[in-house]
């Protein structure tokens, strides 16, 4: 399943979405950025709380397929435009993490 | 490949706003070369880590990338505090990060591991009080050291 399409399906929205056609190989849920770059595989959604500009070198150099920003939280415009340009997706919902996380699973099973 | 192709950085102490740049441009750069993506990977993570490190505990620092014909190799170097116990910093969980710091995501402890992971070889040479220099290979197959 792609960005584009889990972004349809669950009704979340779209902050940015250079790559909407990355597709979605699984799910890691962590804030802490070390976590993260050592267990998060290729193609996972991310599902965290940070929104600080770390997260966009993380999730580039982790190679994810898309932030998901979870608990209402947002990136701000400057944070937007750098993710823009590293061709890093970045979605969000008011869900709390672990309703995202189940509802993202009901979707790509 | 007989030449070997080198790429260096500066990376600024205590900058978190462009922290992970150096790390990110060889990846770019690893990718244009057309390497492998889990190879590409593992360098990203290990340099990243590295890199992080010289921004928060060091001061900042210089990184070297050099691109050999069995392997990518990554020299970090810094003149920052230096690390008293290495066996104890390399263990995960341990971190001497302030709460600022981990109030960004940093500071779980886990760089260092997740550079030893990510790398084949791995040396850490430090002094208190001079600096620390780390050594990663990085084997684009296995054995070939
Ligand atoms: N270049 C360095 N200079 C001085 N001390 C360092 C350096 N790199 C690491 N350290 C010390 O080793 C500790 C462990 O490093 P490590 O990268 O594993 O964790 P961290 O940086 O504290 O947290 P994380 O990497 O999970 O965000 C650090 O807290 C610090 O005390
Ligand atoms: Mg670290």
């Amino acid at each position: 399943m792609t960005v584009s399409e889990l972004v349809s399906a669950s009704g979340f929205d779209v902050q940015c979405a250079p790559c909407p056609e990355k597709e979605i190989s699984g799910v890691y849920i962590g804030d802490l950025l070390s976590w993260v770059m050592g267990k998060a595989s290729q193609g996972d959604l991310w599902l965290t709380i940070m929104s600080n500009v770390n997260v966009v070198a993380v999730a580039s150099l982790a190679d994810v397929s898309a932030i998901v920003l979870t608990e209402g939280v947002v990136l701000g415009s400057d944070v937007i435009s750098v993710a823009n340009s590293k061709g890093i997706n970045v979605i969000t919902t008011n869900l709390s993490t672990y309703e995202a996380a189940l509802k993202i699973s009901g979707i790509i099973q | 490949m007989s030449e070997n192709l080198t790429f260096r950085f500066n990376v600024e102490g205590d900058d978190f706003t462009s922290a992970g740049q150096a790390s990110v441009q060889v990846k770019k750069n690893l990718r244009q070369l057309g390497l492998d993506s889990e190879i590409i990977r593992r360098v990203s993570i290990a340099m990243y880590e590295g890199e992080i490190n010289m921004v928060i505990h060091a001061g900042g620092g210089t990184a070297e990338v050099n691109v050999c014909e069995d392997y990518i190799e990554i020299i970090l170097e810094d003149h920052g505090p230096g690390i008293k116990d290495i066996e104890q910093a390399m263990q995960a969980g341990y971190s001497t990060a302030p709460d600022s710091i981990r109030s960004l995501g940093f500071g779980a402890g886990m760089g260092l591991p997740n550079m030893k992971k990510n790398s084949d070889t791995m040396t850490v040479e430090s002094t208190v009080g001079v600096g620390t220099r780390i050594v990663m290979r990085i084997m684009y197959k296995e054995g070939c050291v």
